[in-house]
């Protein structure tokens, strides 16, 4: 008698499912691998390079073609360069084309050849910031000047050559990253992160939860102060951003004028100019975008708690703070805890809020914006980079500890 | 803290508390409502407020006359306050007496009343636990609703009506958002403008037409990754979905350098199709993650009867699975649309020449000192409306599909 045993290993539908799975999930792996994996990767090859903002475009030959003379000594002349001032360019070769009514009279300069109705010229290598002029002499038959000049002009010469590329060589360094570690300044944009990132995540968090409390009843427009309440969140942040800029101008502003009038203040604050109240404000602009969200997901919780509950404790006598206290918080923590995670991420990842009110200036360059102040205000890509890295290796941090404790909860 | 649980003593407390939130709230609203300053005076409406707090006590014990007596008697207090310090709210330089007494009348009623409810049903004596407390939680829902009603709406009122005025009003007096009606349609001078001159239609269509196609995009890659994500089993499928929660934790940023580079060197900045192709990228893992949050609440059964009855899978996404989450492909396309249409760091940094300006690219570049700041906010105001429009008209699926896939801000 045989005994019957379960198949081992996959079998063929299983791997029919497998195959049908993964080719529904090739175009988005290909897709995001494409703008999200090498992206990454490029990041960290270019933290190790030496390269600026204006190495991005590469050096140039440049040409300007231009005819002169009197009528029988009329000459063609290129005025070459080199558009580098640091880079030498190699193989540097010109080609024209020439009208059929032009002809060159005289022996062309070394390099250069003439064939029919065009020229050749081999220039070698343009030394960094290197001029060069070539001049052919030529005769005109057949038509006057100017059409001789607007034919010549009409066909621009073509310049090409080769030079090294920072971004593609083997040339490494680790200057970027001693240099963003050395200065003072890392200590404190890593102060204004941490600040930034706790701060606006537990008021976001506490202030979602007040809002919540407030819409966890049925009344009669309800549905429109849920509507208002997420506006702040829908609208997108260039506009709000401008807007509180204006609001709390320090010349202008409506929000001085307020304080002024109210005699909270003799002279106009300049809220988004000066430190700590920059950084306090940023914070402040941060919950107040962001409340929304959680005051979202809290009140979605809150609806789905069991009513049974409350009323078991109305016939223990609980009071209302009671009832919050041990029966609404214990059910809220686990989306808490998520919410506060996510957004604690994001915040942390967040750029254009702060970057579009002060600009990183009076200490609230956090690292998100520290990666755009170096990389492109002071045109060090490679140490923007090193940034970006520095980001990256906490975000990788925060994943490890958002899989660990958060895992299955909530089903997030 | 057993020293509260008295209503003469919470009564007054929560009445002053009330009535200075009210007199400061009165300030802001006429003082931005008329342009003429008014200041909240503390001693003044924390005297009247606990006045008020004290009167509208319900009776207890005590007997009509005594009661009157006491509430007549008290109201020396807020007499006193008003005549040898401030009275609740004061007038700036130059405010009318107009002005200020219908700022009294708002203040007395905006107190009064919303206190005889809050106070109703809290003793005169010694109260429970539980009446102190519903007392105190009355009080906080009231003060609740005022304060978010208030930051919520104050930046959007100064950015509306800011669009309406012009620099010089502005300057003069930053206060004084009235509109003047007179004026007709030259109220609305610098959205004329601002279509006119600064080429706002153009980017307008942009934004839209880059945001359709940027939803369009995302359903096509998302919906079969998500499909495959929830229902069908293969190794490595948690290890994929952890991928993509992690990917869509990755900072705009980070990414945003690299591309910059790859961008300048294609030659793809400066060009729409540089920007189409970027932002689905962006987007598609939060759809994906919403939408397989919601495909793994579908019954699988359904989709099995299918594929019983001889339906291919593909046959069963597009038959059965897909008019089964219509809901949930409104809410996220709805969010992709707004998150494609409130981009501004891609944009910001991809494109340099005005033909190709997204509507948030173009409004970054208002932000100049040549250009006046209503035309700013009237920018502003051009970008909000058409997404709050959208938003206010589908809330229900926007809430539910938030909620549903967890979601990136």
């Amino acid at each position: 008698m045989t005994s019957a045993t379960p198949p081992t290993g996959t079998g063929p539908l299983e791997r029919r499912e497998a195959r049908l799975a993964w080719s529904l999930l090739f175009p988005t792996i290909a897709i995001v691998s494409a703008v999200v994996i090498l992206p990454l990767l490029a990041i960290f090859w270019i933290s190790f390079k030496p390269i600026g903002l204006a190495d991005l475009r590469p050096p140039t030959p440049v040409v300007r073609e231009a005819m002169r003379g009197d009528p029988g000594d009329y000459t063609l002349r290129y005025r070459i360069r080199n558009s580098s001032q640091e880079k030498s360019i190699s193989n540097v070769v010109l080609t024209d084309e020439l009208p059929a009514e032009v002809a060159v009279r005289a022996a062309p300069p070394e390099g250069c050849e003439i064939g029919r109705e065009s020229v050749t010229c081999d220039i070698g290598t343009l030394e960094p910031g290197q001029r060069l002029d070539i001049e052919l002499p030529i005769t005109i038959t057949g038509i006057d000047e100017d059409a001789a000049e607007e034919a010549l002009e009409g066909r621009p010469p073509e310049i090409t050559g080769s030079s090294e590329n920072t971004l593609t060589n083997f040339e490494f360094t680790s200057e970027n990253f001693a240099r963003i570690f050395d200065s003072d300044e890392f200590f404190e944009v890593l102060w204004v992160t941490v600040f930034y990132t706790v701060f606006g995540t537990f008021g976001a968090l506490i202030f979602g939860l007040f809002a919540a409390m407030l819409l966890n009843k049925e009344f009669k427009g309800q549905g429109i102060l849920r509507g208002l309440y997420l506006f702040p969140y829908v609208a997108p942040v260039i506009a709000v951003a401008f807007a509180w800029i204006i609001l709390f101008d320090p010349f202008s502003g409506s929000a001085n004028a307020l304080l002024i009038q109210m005699g909270v203040t003799d002279e106009a604050i300049n809220f988004f100019g000066v430190r700590p109240l920059a950084l306090i404000m940023v914070t402040v602009f941060e919950i107040w975008r962001y409340f929304p969200l959680s005051f979202l997901f809290i009140l979605a919780r809150m609806q789905s708690i069991d009513h049974d509950m409350y009323e078991a404790a109305d016939m223990d006598g609980a009071s209302p703070f009671q009832k919050f206290w041990f029966l609404s918080l214990p059910q809220l923590l686990g989306i808490l805890s998520v919410l506060f995670l996510l957004r604690f991420i994001w915040t942390f990842n967040k750029f254009d809020d702060i970057f579009l009110l002060t600009g990183g200036n009076a200490g609230t360059r956090t690292l998100t914006v520290n990666v755009y102040e170096q990389a492109f205000a002071i045109s060090n890509i490679g140490a923007g980079a090193a940034v970006a890295v520095v980001i990256f290796c906490c975000l990788i941090i925060f994943a490890f500890f958002f899989f660990r404790f958060v895992s299955r909860e909530e089903g997030l | 803290m057993k020293a509260f649980w008295h209503g003469y003593i919470a009564g007054p407390i929560i009445g002053a508390l009330w009535t200075l939130t009210m007199a400061v709230v009165t300030c802001i609203v006429v003082s931005f409502s008329t342009g003429e300053g008014l200041a909240p005076s503390l001693i003044g409406s924390l005297a009247l407020g606990a006045w008020l707090g004290f009167i509208w006590l319900p009776d207890g014990d005590r007997t009509r006359n005594q009661r009157i007596a006491w509430s007549v008697g008290l109201a020396i207090v807020p007499a006193l306050a008003f005549l040898l310090v401030n009275p609740a709210v004061i007038g700036a330089e130059g405010t009318s007496t107009l002005t200020i007494l219908v700022a009294w009348v708002v203040v007395i009623v905006a107190s009064a009343w919303p206190l005889e409810r809050i106070l109703h049903d809290l003793p005169y004596g010694a109260t429970t636990r539980h009446e102190f407390e519903a007392a105190v939680i009355r009080f906080l829902t009231g003060f609740g609703y005022i304060f978010f009603t208030a930051i919520v709406a104050i930046p959007f009122y100064v950015m509306v009506m800011t669009s309406l005025k012009n620099q010089s009003e502005l300057i003069q007096n930053p206060l004084d958002f009235t509109i003047d009606l007179s004026k007709g349609t030259d109220l609305f001078r610098s959205y004329f403008e601002l279509f006119s001159d600064f080429n706002f239609g153009s980017y307008l269509w942009t934004s839209f037409f880059v945001s359709v196609l940027t939803v369009f995009l995302t359903l096509l890659f998302s919906v079969p990754g998500a499909y495959a994500v929830a229902r069908l089993r293969f190794k490595g499928r948690t290890a994929f979905s952890r991928s993509i929660l992690l990917i869509y934790m990755v900072p705009m940023i980070v990414l945003a350098l690299p591309i910059y580079i790859a961008f300048s060197m294609a030659g793809l900045r400066n060009t729409i199709f540089g920007i189409v192709l970027i932002y689905p990228v962006t987007t598609i893992p939060v759809a994906l993650y919403m939408l397989q949050g919601y495909f793994r609440g579908l019954p699988a059964e359904v989709e099995e009867a299918g594929l019983m009855d001889g339906l291919s899978r593909l046959a069963v996404i597009w038959k059965i699975t897909l008019p089964l989450s219509l809901p949930a492909l409104a809410s996220v396309s709805l969010y992709v649309f707004m998150i494609a249409w409130n981009e501004f760091l891609l944009a910001f940094m991809l494109l340099d020449d005005p033909s190709t300006f997204t509507l948030t690219r173009g409004i970054a570049s208002l932000n100049s000192s040549e250009v006046p700041r209503q035309h700013l906010m009237a920018g502003a105001v051009v970008a909000t409306v058409p997404i709050m429009l959208l938003f206010l008209g589908l809330e229900r699926f926007m809430t539910k599909g938030l909620t549903a896939g967890s979601v990136k801000g």
